[in-house]
């Protein structure tokens, strides 16, 4: 394969609809239904109980900066507040935009709209961004969610984990879209109804950030900024650690998210910041399972599965290397083995993209 | 006159479930509601043509299994995005514990 193309108006995105690569069938483990019902019940449950952890730190840890600021005491608080509004908020976005994490729809939508505020999507927008990227996943020109595009920028990689690129990405687009206007890449995977809910959510943005610049510039004190804002930026780190293992290095252009989908265990810290999205074969698997049944239905289909990485520190060692080779040969990627009691899957698309790697 | 075709048994979907019904080149899925009633719609996903069947019954909302769309199967109306487009739903009445759908 030559210089891939991933606009989603450019060749590959025209090759990748000529060839089937596009809305393609994809790869499931057999799971009996009885089963997968009962990995796809929904619970209120469990995502109250996160969700008023969640909110419950936010609130004691930005409190305490607050009544420290501008000791520099208050620095440890405001780093655990910025990972939880920069980076838990990433997570909350994906389930709720699935509108798995509760059962009932309206918390779903709730958490969802604070979410997506905080980590600066439009939750109209980047609901059908998402849904694209299930349906595409790593399809190059297709999939408008590629963290990594080949050969793999590292530098904005990064920069990313202070948000110095996504987030202000986010907010020039936060202000396009309340100027009225929709983005082409955007027009191409929102449905034209949807635009007026776009533009009206980026208008109540900028209204709520410039109320924050406002009070900012009357008390002569960025720390309302600290609040809202600016933990986008010095909070992002850890939802941009985890995301890029989601497929990074990993193979494009394949039918079977065990080829191009990384699961990663992880430590509980993390895994409630990222809401068990380190399950996340299985989550592209079986997008209706809820977080809180991922790691069942992990262990339900393991053996279809290739090896997780044991720890984040692990999947880094794996990932960092293939990416560095990616820089001199765009086409290398890390090969993933299937166990033998795994099924294969439409090797006419594989072989193809396998035998780039050697 | 309506032409009824025989789907199932009323005991082939448990309750709050559904099945995948093909007949003709067409595909279906039928639908066991909580109050033990049953329901019949057009069986792909208005979204991108996925098979509701594989997706889950809750009460009496069916959400496909690709992107979490929900319709209410009953009236065929799409609650949530992806899905814009109502699905079509189709008679059903049931005799000697069958299915029959009019499509
Ligand atoms: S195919 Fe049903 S929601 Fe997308």
């Amino acid at each position: 394969m030559g210089k891939r193309d991933y606009s989603l108006l450019g060749a590959d995105a025209k090759r990748a609809v000529e060839t089937g690569l596009a809305a393609a069938e994809w790869y499931h483990t057999d799971i009996p239904r009885a089963q997968m019902k009962a990995l796809m019940q929904r619970a209120d449950q469990p995502a109250i109980r996160d969700t008023i952890l969640l909110y419950g730190c936010m609130i004691a840890f930005a409190g305490i900066g607050i009544a420290l600021w501008p000791s520099w005491w208050s620095a440890p608080f405001w780093l655990a507040y910025g990972v939880l509004y920069g980076s838990a908020s990433d997570s909350r976005w994906h389930e709720c935009g699935h509108g798995t994490a509760f059962k009932t729809r309206t918390y779903n939508d709730w958490v969802y709209q604070i979410a997506s505020f905080m980590i600066v999507r439009n939750p109209h927008a980047w609901r059908w961004s998402h849904a694209r990227h299930h349906t595409d996943t790593i399809i190059v020109g297709r999939d408008p969610e590629i963290a990594l595009m080949r050969p793999p920028d590292l530098a904005r990689m990064i920069a990313n984990f202070l948000g110095l690129i996504d987030a202000w990405n986010g907010w020039g687009r936060m202000l396009y879209n309340a100027a009225g206007r929709i983005h082409p890449e955007e027009a191409d995977y929102i449905p034209e109804t949807e635009y007026p809910k776009v533009i009206r959510v980026a208008r109540i943005w900028v209204a709520i950030y410039a109320a924050t610049i406002a009070l900012a510039i009357a008390i002569g004190s960025i720390l309302p900024l600290m609040v809202i804002g600016l933990p986008r930026l010095y909070g992002a780190w850890h939802h941009v650690m985890t995301g890029v293992l989601q497929h990074g290095g990993l193979a494009d252009n394949v039918v079977d998210h065990r080829l191009n989908s990384r699961t990663v265990y992880m430590n509980p810290i993390s895994r409630f910041i990222y809401w068990n999205m380190n399950y996340h074969v299985e989550h592209h698997m079986f997008p209706m399972v809820p977080y809180h049944q991922l790691p069942a239905l992990h262990d339900r289909i393991k053996h279809d599965l290739p090896a997780p990485n044991r720890s984040i520190a692990e999947a880094f060692a794996e990932m960092w290397p293939a990416l560095k080779r990616q820089l001199r040969y765009e086409d290398y990627f890390l090969r993933r083995d299937l166990p033998p009691t795994a099924k294969p899957y439409r090797e006419d698309f594989h072989d193809g993209a396998l035998g780039a790697a050697e | 006159m309506t032409d009824w075709i025989d789907a199932c048994g009323t005991d082939e979907i448990d309750e709050e479930d559904v099945i995948r019904f093909d007949h003709d080149g067409r595909t279906f899925a039928i639908y066991h509601g909580p109050g033990g009633d049953f329901f019949c719609t057009d069986g792909l996903c208005t979204h991108e043509q996925v098979h509701l069947s594989e997706g889950l019954v809750m009460d009496y909302e069916i959400e496909c299994p690709k992107h979490n769309a929900t319709f209410d199967y009953r009236s065929g109306a799409a609650l949530r995005a992806p899905a814009c487009v109502n699905l079509t739903t189709y008679p059903v009445k049931i005799e000697d514990g069958r299915v029959l759908i009019a499509i």
